[in-house]
C-alpha cells in the first residue's frame, strides 16, 4: 500500500483537453471480487462456460426493462460533444475514457446481437462479438466511470453514460465478474448493517465518546441518540460519519442542529448506513434490499420523518428511488403492505425524505436556530457540488434547490465564501474522482488523475481568492479529497462538510 | 498470496492484509511495516497494540476519534490528534496501522 508510482498531473488553475494517449489507463484495474464475495450476493462465483449466452440474455432483459438503455444504445450520432467532458478522460488522456467510447464498448455488442445490420453486416456498422477480450475491457473501463453523469449534461440526446456503466456492471456480475471493493461492502451491509462493518456495540461506544467530546468542547449535553422508539426524526447517514475525519465533524453538526431546534431524533443500529452501493452496480434487487433496512427501522421506531445526512449517492437513491423502493414518499404499490404502512406513518407536512441541508435551511429561515458567523472567520470557503446531488436529485421546492440550499447555509454560517469557476460547479460540477465505487486504494492512480479538473478549479480559488476550505455534502467526496489533496500539494484538512461549518457557528445557548 | 517470515507462512489478501488475525505476531508486524516504509518506534507499537485490543473487544478497528483519544491518554494530550497519527502512519492510521496490526482493512467511504 506504499504510494503507487505514477505521474501526478501538474495544476494550472484550468484544465486543458489532453492529446490522446491510447491505452494510457489500460493497466488501471481494480481487484476483482473472489467467489465468496460474489456468491454472498447471489452472483456466480466465476465465469461459467456459457457466460456469453448468459451475458447476451441479461443484456436483452435490461434492454426490455429499461427503455432508457435501449434509447441510449440507438440514439448516439457520434457528434463528439461529450468527448472532453469526463474527468477521467481529462486526467488520463485514455480515449476509452471518453463517454462516447465508454458507451461504444456496449453499443458494439448491442449492434451485433440486437440489430439487423449488426447481425448480418457487423463490419459495416462497427458491431463486435462479445469476446473475452471485450468483456475484460468492460470490466476495466466500466470501473473507470464514477457514474457522475456530467457527460449527459452536454449530450444533445441526453444519453446518460452512468446508466450504461450500471448495465455493464450488472451484466458482468451476472456472469461472475464483480469488483471486490463494491461487492465486499454490499455483503457487509447485509451481514452487519453498514459499509464499514461497524457492529452495534462499537457504534454505541463511538457515539458515547462523541457525546463526551461535544460536552467537553461546548459545555452542552448534546446527544447522539440511537434506537430511540417514538423519536420524531430518524437520521440515516453514511457510516463514515461515525468513523472518519472530517466526516465526524458533520455528524456533530447534525446533532447540534437537532439539539438547538429541540427536535427529537434518533440513529438506528439496524439502518446505520445511508450509502447504497446497489445503485453503483446497477442491481435493482441489491439496491432494494439495502434500502429495506431503512424501512424496517422506521416502522420499528415509529418515527415521523426520515432525514438523510451528507451522502451524495444516498440522497439520489433516497430522493429519486425510495418512493417505489420502500414507500418513503408517494409511490408504494397497492400490494406493498409495509410501504403503505410507512406512508401512513410519516408526517405529510414534511418532505419525505428530507436532506439534512433542507432541515437546517428551513430552521434558519424560521429563525429556530441562530449562528455566530464570526466563528468561521478563519475560513475562506468554496463549495464542491457532489455529482449525485447535483445531477441526480434536488432539494427544496424550487428548481436548482440542490445548488442554492447548501450555499445559502454556508453564507448563513460564515462570512467568507467564493465559488469556483462556473463551468466546474452546479450542474456542470466535476466529480471528486472517487465516486461510483472507485474509492478504493487499488484505483489510486485513477482517483488522483480523475481529480485533476476539480483540483485545477480549486487551485484557482486558492491562489486568487485565498480559499482554504472546500465544503461538500458527500462522504465519498470527503474521503477522496482527504487522500488526493496532498498529491496536489494541498493540506488534507482543507476539505470538510457543510455541517462541519454549521457545527462551528451554531449557538447552543440561544434557546434552552 | 502469502508472506514467509522465519519459516512461518502468513496468508494475505491481494493488498497484503493478513487473512488470519490469530496468526499475527511481532515478526510479521515488522515485515508488514517495512513494506509500508514505516519505521516502528515505541509509539507506533502503542497504536498497533491499542488497535488489536479494540478489535478484540468490538470486531472492528476504532473510529479515528476513539483512537486519537486513547493515544492522547497514553502518550500525552499533545499527541491525541489525527495529525500526530498521520505523522506515524503517513498513508492514514485507519488503513496503514490496521495492516501492520494484522486487522482487516476498513472499507466504505473512508
Amino acid at each position: 500500500m506504499a504510494a503507487p508510482k505514477f505521474e501526478v498531473p501538474e495544476l494550472k488553475g484550468y484544465t486543458d483537453i489532453p492529446l490522446l494517449r491510447e491505452g494510457a489507463a489500460a493497466e488501471v484495474k481494480s481487484f476483482p471480487a473472489n467467489a465468496q464475495i460474489q456468491e454472498a450476493l447471489g452472483f456466480p462465483g466465476e465465469l461459467a462456460e456459457n457466460w456469453q449466452e448468459t451475458a447476451i440474455g441479461r443484456m436483452g432483459e435490461l434492454l426490455g426493462k429499461y427503455r432508457s438503455l435501449q434509447v441510449f444504445m440507438d440514439a448516439c450520432v457520434h457528434c463528439g460533444a461529450c468527448t472532453d467532458k469526463c474527468h477521467y478522460y481529462l486526467g488520463t488522456s485514455d480515449p476509452k475514457n471518453m463517454p462516447v467510447a465508454r458507451q461504444d464498448l456496449m453499443r458494439q455488442v448491442y449492434r451485433r446481437y440486437f440489430t439487423f445490420a449488426g447481425k448480418y453486416f457487423p463490419k459495416l456498422v462497427g458491431a463486435k462479438d462479445l469476446t473475452r477480450e471485450v468483456l475484460d475491457d468492460w470490466y476495466r473501463y466500466y470501473y473507470q466511470c464514477s457514474e457522475c453523469r456530467r457527460c449527459s449534461v452536454y449530450c444533445p440526446y441526453g444519453i446518460d453514460t452512468a446508466e450504461i456503466t450500471m448495465a455493464g456492471r450488472e451484466i458482468l456480475d451476472c456472469v461472475g465478474i464483480g469488483q471486490k471493493y463494491t461487492n465486499e461492502i454490499l455483503g457487509k451491509v447485509h451481514r452487519i448493517g453498514n459499509n464499514l462493518g461497524l457492529p452495534g456495540p462499537a457504534l454505541l461506544d463511538t457515539l458515547t465518546g462523541l457525546e463526551e467530546d461535544i460536552e467537553e468542547d461546548t459545555g452542552f449535553a448534546v446527544k447522539l441518540p440511537i434506537d430511540v422508539k417514538g423519536a420524531e426524526v430518524l437520521l440515516i447517514t453514511p457510516s463514515a460519519d461515525f468513523f472518519s475525519e472530517p466526516h465526524v465533524e458533520s455528524l456533530i453538526g447534525y446533532a447540534k442542529v437537532f439539539h438547538a431546534a429541540g427536535i427529537s431524533w434518533t440513529l438506528s443500529s439496524l439502518a446505520s448506513e445511508a450509502g447504497n452501493f446497489g445503485m453503483f452496480i446497477g442491481n435493482y434487487e441489491q439496491m432494494q434490499k439495502v434500502a429495506l433496512r431503512i424501512r424496517e427501522a422506521a416502522l420499528e421506531l415509529g418515527v415521523k420523518r426520515i432525514v438523510v445526512g451528507e451522502c451524495g449517492h444516498a440522497w439520489r437513491v433516497a430522493y429519486s428511488f425510495w418512493n417505489t423502493l420502500i414507500g418513503v414518499g408517494l409511490g408504494a404499490g397497492a400490494d406493498d403492505k409495509y410501504g403503505r404502512m410507512l406512508q401512513q406513518q410519516l408526517d405529510p407536512n414534511y418532505p419525505q425524505p428530507a436532506h439534512i441541508c433542507e432541515v437546517t435551511y428551513d430552521l434558519l429561515q424560521q429563525g429556530a436556530i441562530t449562528m455566530d458567523k464570526e466563528a468561521n472567520d478563519h475560513r475562506i470557503i468554496t463549495f464542491h457540488d457532489s455529482c449525485n446531488v447535483a445531477r441526480g436529485s434536488r432539494m427544496g421546492d424550487m428548481p436548482g434547490g440542490q445548488f442554492l440550499i447548501p450555499r445559502e447555509i454556508i453564507k448563513s454560517v460564515a462570512n467568507r465564501f467564493h465559488d469556483m469557476a462556473p463551468e466546474t460547479i452546479l450542474e456542470g460540477t466535476f466529480c471528486c474522482g472517487g465516486g461510483g465505487g472507485l474509492l478504493t486504494d487499488d484505483l489510486m492512480e485513477l482517483r488522483v488523475k480523475g481529480a485533476q479538473p476539480r483540483m485545477d478549479a480549486f487551485k484557482d480559488v486558492v491562489d486568487n481568492h485565498g480559499v482554504n476550505f472546500m465544503a461538500t455534502i458527500c462522504a465519498i467526496c470527503k474521503a477522496q479529497f482527504t487522500k488526493v489533496l496532498p498529491y496536489y500539494g494541498f493540506d488534507m484538512s482543507m476539505v470538510g462538510g457543510v455541517h462541519q461549518l454549521v457545527s462551528t457557528a451554531i449557538r447552543l445557548d440561544a434557546k434552552q | 498470496m502469502a508472506l514467509e517470515v522465519n519459516g512461518k507462512t502468513y496468508e494475505t489478501d491481494e493488498e497484503g492484509y493478513l487473512l488470519n488475525l490469530s496468526e499475527w505476531d511481532e515478526d510479521i508486524a515488522k515485515v508488514l511495516a517495512e513494506g509500508e516504509k514505516v519505521d516502528m518506534t515505541e509509539n507506533h507499537w502503542e497504536v498497533v497494540n491499542f488497535l488489536r485490543e479494540y478489535y478484540n473487544d468490538y470486531q472492528i478497528a476504532p473510529a479515528v476519534r476513539v483512537l486519537t483519544k486513547a493515544i492522547g491518554k497514553k502518550l500525552g494530550a499533545e499527541k491525541g490528534n489525527s495529525k500526530y497519527l498521520y505523522e506515524l502512519f503517513p498513508y492514514g492510521p485507519a488503513k496503514q496501522a490496521c495492516k501492520i496490526a494484522g486487522l482487516p482493512k476498513p472499507t466504505g467511504c473512508i
